[in-house]
């Protein structure tokens, strides 16, 4: 088979990092490629460099045997390359069929008037050929991520591409749809297009791929055949050491309420409602976890619990005592922990310290401080602990905190929540963006709270994690529970279901 | 020990460059005005640092410009640019007098302290009106700060022509300046304690000033208020999370800086002009500080240094225009120090980022 790209010894290089060191990768015609790596690995900077949105601090690119110099993404569309990113890049007010022409819309009087109608025609003409069905007269901000998703291919298509990369296509994706994506492109590589996918999910290379590269901190370790490997090796391969993929959790009976959520209601930053009735308990002992598809009222239900977004009605209990709109500060002091979505927005000062980060939240209290003077001795003994007991890698305790990888990071801040002792802790995202050593590090100390008869809020976008820690599984869609399951029992085809908004099963 | 060192260095190695470049440049338009630099920096000096009285002159107009940097460079912290301090320092003075004139009756010892607060605290509340509205409304600090000092300019116009005009409260003819205040609520003197300061004016002043500053240092860097404030500068969304008010840090914040600016114009009252003048135009104080607190890195210690820079240069300027130097040549020089620093950011930028892909492409 003939190689439709072929990047030969390519490096990028940003301030501080080697993003890709001497990268060696091809793309046969007709076959589904994924690429596959850890966060952070350098999988969309490759990516990003065959697009033409950076340029190679060295190596050649070969688009159809010619050495070509991609030096902008409208030198990558006219070689006939497609991108669609991680984070989609669709005019949300326009309508699907505005968005797919958009950069080449069909004009007409000379080229001054949008021909909508033709525009229409092209766009339901080639969701036929493709078998991606799209209604071309919705706006974009009404349909769902999935529908969004054929919308960002159907744009490449539309521009002529030939060779379509896909950068983490699924993480925004139910179990449904992900299995239907993957029909999408097995049509289309039926159809003489080669894709490139991008994704750090090992079943899923396993489903949709013919052959699969894995990159490791930059470097390519491997390119494999599919019917030659399995998950195991693929986990070792891309972590670089034999991982456990399982959890280890003993069976244990719940306690007490510790927390009681009550027809809670909130709206997003926009105004609009984003949770619209959500009652659910925690108990001591569990972990209590809740999965949904990203953007269902997730972050919306931890920021009002946690102080940092009034809820509109309904109520909060935390042993027995009232926290609906408290401030933040008053919930940490009711006992509750948080380790925030984004670490970086929320979790850290990244200017500041570790140590000064590590008393973040207690900083008013004893040790800490006394009579409004900070005891810096006390925290940076503090931290120093925290960074020995939770193997945070860094040289010491007084570089700032964004100088640590984000695994590192992450470590601390689940120290620093886990430190105060809570009665409940909130861990929402834990291990986004974080390697698989601190992944299974922080999986071991969440059950060991809920070992310790603590309660665990877990909200997590991966139904894997979902599955491994849950006792209890709840399934939000659309602002509201759609179902809760128990997790020994859970199947993946049933939540997957009730993400959708189906629900099955209800108690 | 050595670290401490090394961290210093690496912090005043890009403002003395800024400074040595800056002169350099300078010298280039002193060459143009048909002089020599070594005459005009020498000149600078002498008028600066000549002798004790000169230098006396020197602390005395430093004095000010140390409480509005330390204004500019505290409100830095928590993220807010205070452009205010012209206004918060003439809220400042105008509270003094009004203080001194209605307190009057008391003991100087009562008095001084009384007076200096009322300043402070008028600057505070000056200070404290856009923190509010920015915290409350979203309306932003620099807009309302500049409308607030022409609104103190024309109040403390109005104050001195009518409210506070020796013609109303003692009874003599209208004058452009408002009561003085008793020579009980007056800060001491330099020379009336150690006469080697000669004619200087120098007074007490320069030392709350510097008391101020490493007051501001501790609890910017040992306090919770400081952890807070400067928590709530570089990340309001950390801060959030870690049950810390926005909105009270950056009321607290902007009063505790109006409040600085303020101690400044009533020290400047109470120690040197001792009465409020009619004025057509902001005194410059306040715009002066933004400079100072750039300079000194945003730091109470840095600020310092940098306020004396501004004060060498002012005081000295009168001598080099002695000398046949136009004095714009300081202002050019101070404009290049302003610009270089400013600039630093850009260079050190540009250096760490060429090592680093030095670097990335040996490894
Ligand atoms: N624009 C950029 N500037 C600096 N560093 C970057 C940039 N983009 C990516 N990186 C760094 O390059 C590395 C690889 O990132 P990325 O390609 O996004 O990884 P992946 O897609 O495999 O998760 C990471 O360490 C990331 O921080
Ligand atoms: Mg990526």
């Amino acid at each position: 088979m003939a190689n439709v790209v072929e990047m030969k010894n390519i490096t990028k290089v940003f301030p501080g990092v080697v993003a890709n060191n001497n990268v060696n990768f091809a793309l046969e015609k007709g076959e589904i490629h994924v690429l596959l790596g850890e966060n952070g690995a350098g999988k969309t900077t490759l990516m990003n460099q065959l697009y033409g949105l950076y340029e190679p601090t060295s190596g050649e690119i070969y688009i159809n045997g010619k050495l070509t110099k991609i030096k902008d993404p409208n030198v990558a569309i006219s070689m006939g390359i497609g991108m669609v990113h991680q984070h989609f890049m669709l005019v949300e007010p326009f309508t699907v069929a505005e968005n797919i022409v958009l950069g080449s819309e069909p004009s007409r009087s000379g080229g001054l008037k949008l021909d909508m109608d033709k525009a229409i025609k092209d766009v339901e003409e080639i969701s036929a050929k493709y078998g991606l069905k799209v209604d071309p007269n919705v706006k974009v901000q009404d349909i769902s991520v999935g529908m969004q998703q054929r919308v960002e291919i159907l744009k490449a298509l539309y521009r002529g591409a030939d060779i379509l990369i896909l950068d983490e296509p699924t993480a925004v994706l139910t179990p449904q749809e992900i299995d239907e994506l993957g029909k999408i492109l097995r049509n289309l590589t039926g159809q003489g297009k080669s894709i490139i996918l991008i994704t750090h999910k090992l079943k899923e290379v396993m489903a949709m791929s013919d052959r699969v590269t894995v990159i490791r901190r930059g470097e390519k370790i491997e390119t494999l055949k599919n019917e030659n490997t399995n998950t195991d090796e693929l986990a070792e391969i891309m972590v670089g050491r034999k991982v456990n993929l399982v959890v280890e959790k003993d069976d244990k009976v719940a306690g007490d309420v510790v927390m009681s959520v009550k027809d809670l209601q909130a709206v997003d930053n926009r105004g609009i409602p984003a949770l619209k009735g959500v009652s659910f308990d925690v108990r001591a002992g569990e972990i209590f976890a809740v999965a949904g598809v990203d953007g269902n009222g997730q972050s919306e239900l931890v920021e009002v619990i946690t102080g940092l977004r009034k809820s509109t009605g309904g109520s909060i209990t935390l042993l027995g005592k009232d926290i609906t709109n408290r401030p933040t500060s008053d919930v940490i002091d009711a006992g509750v922990s948080h380790i925030p979505e984004d670490r970086h927005k929320r979790g850290l000062v990244l200017q500041h310290s570790l140590a000064e980060n590590s008393v973040l939240g207690s900083h008013k209290k004893a040790p800490f401080s006394k009579s409004g003077v900070l005891d810096y001795p006390k925290i940076h003994e503090f931290c120093l602990g925290l960074i020995d007991e939770f193997d945070v890698r860094t040289p010491n305790e007084k570089v700032a905190a964004k100088s640590l990888s984000g695994g590192n990071q992450q470590k601390l801040i689940v120290a620093r929540e886990l430190s105060r002792n809570p009665e409940l802790l909130i861990a929402s995202q834990p291990t986004r963006g974080v390697d698989v050593g601190a992944i299974e590090f922080i999986h071991k100390r969440l059950v060991a709270e809920r070992d310790k008869n603590k309660a665990v809020l877990l909200v997590s976008l991966e139904l894997d994690e979902v599955m491994a820690l849950a006792d209890r599984i709840a399934v939000v869609y659309d602002g509201q529970i759609v179902g809760v399951v128990n997790g020994k029992d859970a199947t993946e085809k049933e939540l997957g279901i009730m993400m959708a908004g189906g629900s099955q099963k209800k108690q | 020990m050595k670290k401490k060192i090394n961290y210093l260095l690496e912090n005043v190695k890009y403002p003395l460059l800024a400074i040595a470049l800056a002169f350099l440049i300078g010298s280039i338009f002193v060459i143009l005005t048909d002089n020599s630099p070594i005459v005009a920096y020498s000149a600078l000096l002498d008028g600066s640092l000549g002798n004790i009285p000169k230098f006396g002159e020197t602390l005395l107009k430093t004095t000010p410009l140390i409480m509005t940097g330390l204004a500019v460079a505290f409100a830095f912290r928590s993220g807010l640019f205070n452009i205010g301090g012209e206004g918060q320092y003439l809220v400042g003075a105008i509270s003094t007098v009004t203080a001194a004139w209605v307190l009057q009756d008391l003991p100087g010892f009562i008095l001084i302290p009384i007076i200096l607060l009322a300043g402070a605290f008028g600057g505070a509340i000056w200070g404290g009106v856009p923190g509010f509205l920015k915290a409350k409304l979203g309306v932003h600090e620099v807009i309302v700060s500049i409308m607030l000092n022409y609104i103190a300019l024309f109040l403390t116009n109005f104050l001195v022509r009518v409210t506070l005009n020796p013609s109303t409260l003692q009874g003599t003819e209208q004058k452009a300046y408002s009561v003085m205040i008793p020579e009980h609520a007056r800060l001491l003197k330099f020379n009336e304690f150690m006469p080697v300061f000669g004619y200087s004016s120098l007074h007490v002043g320069i030392l709350i000033a510097i008391a101020c500053a490493v007051g501001i240092w501790f609890l910017l860097f040992k306090t919770t208020i400081g952890y807070e404030i400067r928590s709530v500068g570089h990340n309001p969304y950390a801060s959030e999370y870690g049950g810390i008010s926005i909105s009270k840090n950056i009321i607290l914040s902007m009063m505790i800086s109006g409040g600085l600016a303020g101690l400044g114009g009533a020290m400047t009252i109470a120690g040197l002009t001792f009465k409020v003048d009619q004025s057509s135009g902001l005194p410059g104080y306040g715009f002066t500080g933004i400079a100072v607190a750039l300079v000194g890195k945003n730091h109470p210690l840095g600020v310092l240094a940098s306020a004396l820079l501004f004060g060498i240069m002012s005081n000295g300027s009168r001598k080099m225009q002695f000398e046949g130097i136009p004095k714009e040549v300081v202002g050019i020089i101070q404009g290049i120090i302003i610009i270089f620093i400013a600039g630093e950011a850009m260079l050190k930028f540009m250096t760490t980022r060429k090592k680093k892909e030095e670097k990335g492409e040996v490894a």
